[in-house]
């Protein structure tokens, strides 16, 4: 499951060069095939025709102008949390506490914008309240990346504990602090919609998925191209090694938690300012896991990560609609990403042997 | 606030607080066997939820709540299974498959449910007490702990069972070997592989029990997602009790009595929102956390798989 391996270039002579990018197409592509697969007995057990399914997700998420226009729209928090998660899982910390770093930030950022915005333009009022939702997120990763730093506690518990303290959090926060008194459902004042972020020419897509593609191609290249990625690619591979090198592996730590969880509360930020404009009590996209084996897939990187939130993106979009018109729960999506991590696990495995056998 | 402190409010808040903690209880004694085996269950969630889903399908269909706790049991144990070949047998990453279990199961579980009751919630009757004759007389303690469901009495009986176990039989030995140093273990003749993959399914086992008496007797029906993290806080109580059931079960007490107190406050008419009530666990766990930070102890041969040869 580490990227190391993959990330180390050059190796082979030329002529395994094409067979190598097929064997990584291949590694790719057989677990999302196996999935969908797996996904479609299931169905089929449930009394559905999976067929029927799939093509009208297809056809909802991707074929159609509309559906596609969606698809774009929630591709824009699905890559800064792709972003996040890069940063940490490169760096060998597994921060699984998203959701509460994203909720957080958007209701900080649905408190704060439809109060500035009477105030000061928008072209300031958007990105302080962004940089307002990093640091939210960045905060709320704080006592995780602590323990972590100082007493090596295992930090997946940690953040996710977080993470429920946290959804909890933002509904106290709705409720006893930003609950708009203009409405009888418990939720924050609603930023108007000539306040948001503007709109890609005719399209419904909002300017954030601009933002997402350009953090995550940042991120991407600050990761492979610069001293600091390399430094928090060397914790994430050994991080004996890293303290032997002579790095300070603490600060690293609580530095990658701050930018990772940052990035994924801009992702909050990002749709709250883009999308919904308000934040009500017990919202919860809970985006944080399902953008996991995403990341695995594209093996931590950038771009492939960029494909596969598209793909993954326009499963959602077409799967909510599938749970209206198929009688589907959108749940099924869940048990697609879990499929999908097993079998990319399990095609990593047997590639592992494969290799193996080869030297 | 005089009321607070009444005969009937106090046993209520006992009583709830044991029904509260038993689920905790039995996670987290399952989650120190994997751990002690070296073995991070990080899918006990999936576990637990699948174990309350099958449990209340059984007690549902047959009215027999024996053969529900059987079937979350049995339930859980199906879920170990998939973690036992993936990651004990292939050796696959134990965090990435422990999430993909507990997606997993969250969504198939609230797919079979949305297929089979709709969008009903169909409820049980009230599960069977037992009286413990003579301590269950005692006021306010006595209804409060000693009248319970038998699951309790078997949950607590457990911690002694294995506090025996882990001190004093080759079981507990080879458990502890396997996770602290496997290559002796392997060199003494037991398969690691086989040690580990008994404690995983113990594991399964005992979560799903757990997650069917949530169901069955704490809650009495089955909801999606119903529960929300209780497996995360049995890592938690393992991660804390470094190996000595006893701390489980002082864990599980502290966190059912937060719950309980809660929701016990709400009755009695202090205005709490139901959010302040859901964040007291994981805070609990958080202060504990920061507090005994330095004293939570894992064994070092956690979460990575055992190749016979290989260096560590």
């Amino acid at each position: 499951m580490s990227a190391e391996a993959e990330t180390l270039p050059g190796q082979l002579p030329g002529g395994d060069k094409l067979k190598e990018i097929g064997a990584h197409i291949a590694r790719v592509l057989i677990p999302v095939l196996l999935a969908l697969i797996m996904g479609g007995i299931i169905l089929l057990i449930l009394g559905k025709d999976p067929l029927a399914y799939y093509g009208y997700v297809a056809k909802r998420g991707l074929l159609t102008w509309g559906g596609l226009q969606e698809t774009f729209t929630r591709m824009a928090p699905l890559l800064l949390i792709g972003a996040g998660l890069i940063v940490a899982f490169r760096a060998g910390i597994w921060n699984l506490g998203g959701d509460g770093q994203f909720l957080l930030a958007a209701v900080i950022t649905s408190a704060t914008a439809p109060v500035l915005v009477g105030t000061l333009p928008d072209i300031i009022v958007l990105p302080l309240c962004m940089l307002l939702s990093i640091a939210t997120g960045a905060l709320w990763s704080v006592i995780p990346a602590l323990l972590k730093a100082r007493y090596g506690i295992n930090e997946i518990i940690t953040s996710m504990m977080m993470s429920f303290l946290g959804t909890s959090f933002a509904n106290v926060l709705i409720k006893l602090l930003f609950w708009d008194p203009a409405t009888t459902v418990p939720q924050t004042r609603t930023l108007p919609v000539e306040d948001r972020l503007p709109r890609l020419g005719d399209s419904t897509v909002h300017s954030g998925i601009l933002i997402a593609l350009a953090v995550i191609i940042l991120v991407h290249l600050m990761m492979t191209r610069t001293a600091f990625g390399l430094k928090l690619q060397v914790v994430g591979a050994n991080p004996a090694a890293a303290i032997h090198a002579g790095l300070n592996v603490s600060w690293l730590t609580i530095a990658t938690f701050a930018i990772s969880a940052g990035l994924i509360g801009l992702g909050g930020s990002v749709e709250i300012l883009g999308v919904f404009g308000t934040v009500r009590a017990d919202w919860n996209p809970a985006y944080g896991l399902l953008v996991v084996p995403l990341v695995f897939l594209a093996r931590f990187n950038g771009f492939g990560t960029i494909g596969f939130v598209f793909f993954f993106s326009a499963l959602m979009i077409g799967g909510d609609s599938a749970a209206r018109r198929i009688g589907v729960p959108n749940h099924f999506v869940l048990v697609l990403v879990a499929l999908l991590l097993i079998f990319l696990a399990v095609v990593e495995y047997l590639d592992h042997i494969r290799r193996k056998k080869a030297r | 606030m005089e009321g607070l402190l009444t005969q009937p409010f106090l046993t209520a808040l006992l009583f709830g607080a044991v029904t509260a903690g038993v689920p905790l209880l039995l996670a987290g004694l399952g989650e120190q066997i994997s751990e002690k085996a070296g073995v991070l269950n990080i899918g006990i969630e999936g576990m637990m939820l699948f174990g309350a889903y099958t449990g209340f399908v059984a007690a549902y269909y047959t009215g027999s709540f024996t053969l529900g706790f059987i079937g979350g049991g049995i339930g859980g144990a199906v879920v170990a299974l998939i973690v036992m070949l993936l990651c004990i047998r292939f050796g696959l990453n134990q965090i990435v498959i422990g999430i993909a279990v507990t997606i997993g199961f969250e969504g198939l579980t609230a797919l079979l449910h949305y297929f089979q009751f709709s969008r009903t919630y169909p409820r049980l009757d009230a599960a069977p007490l037992l009286a413990i004759p003579g301590l269950s007389a005692i006021p306010v303690i006595g209804p409060g702990l000693f009248n319970h469901n038998a699951v309790v009495y078997l949950a607590v009986t457990l911690v002694g069972v294995f506090t025996w176990m882990f001190r004093s039989t080759y079981v507990g030995l080879n458990l502890e070997a396997a996770g602290n140093k496997p290559a002796a273990l392997d060199a003494a003749g037991v398969s690691v592989i086989k040690t580990r993959a008994m404690a995983v399914l113990s594991t399964g086992f005992l979560a799903g029990l757990g997650g069917a008496y949530l169901a069955n007797v704490g809650a009495g029906l089955f909801v999606p997602m119903m529960t929300g993290g209780a497996g995360f806080i049995g890592i938690v109580l393992a991660m804390l009790a470094r190996g000595k059931p006893v701390w489980v079960l002082l864990g599980a007490a502290l966190f059912g009595c937060s719950l309980s107190m809660t929701t016990a406050l709400q009755v009695a008419g202090v205005n709490v929102p139901t959010d302040v009530v859901q964040m007291l666990p994981f805070a609990m766990v958080m202060l504990v956390l920061v507090i005994f930070a330095r004293h939570s102890v894992l064994p070092p041969a956690l979460g990575l798989p055992y190749v016979r040869g290989d260096r560590g």
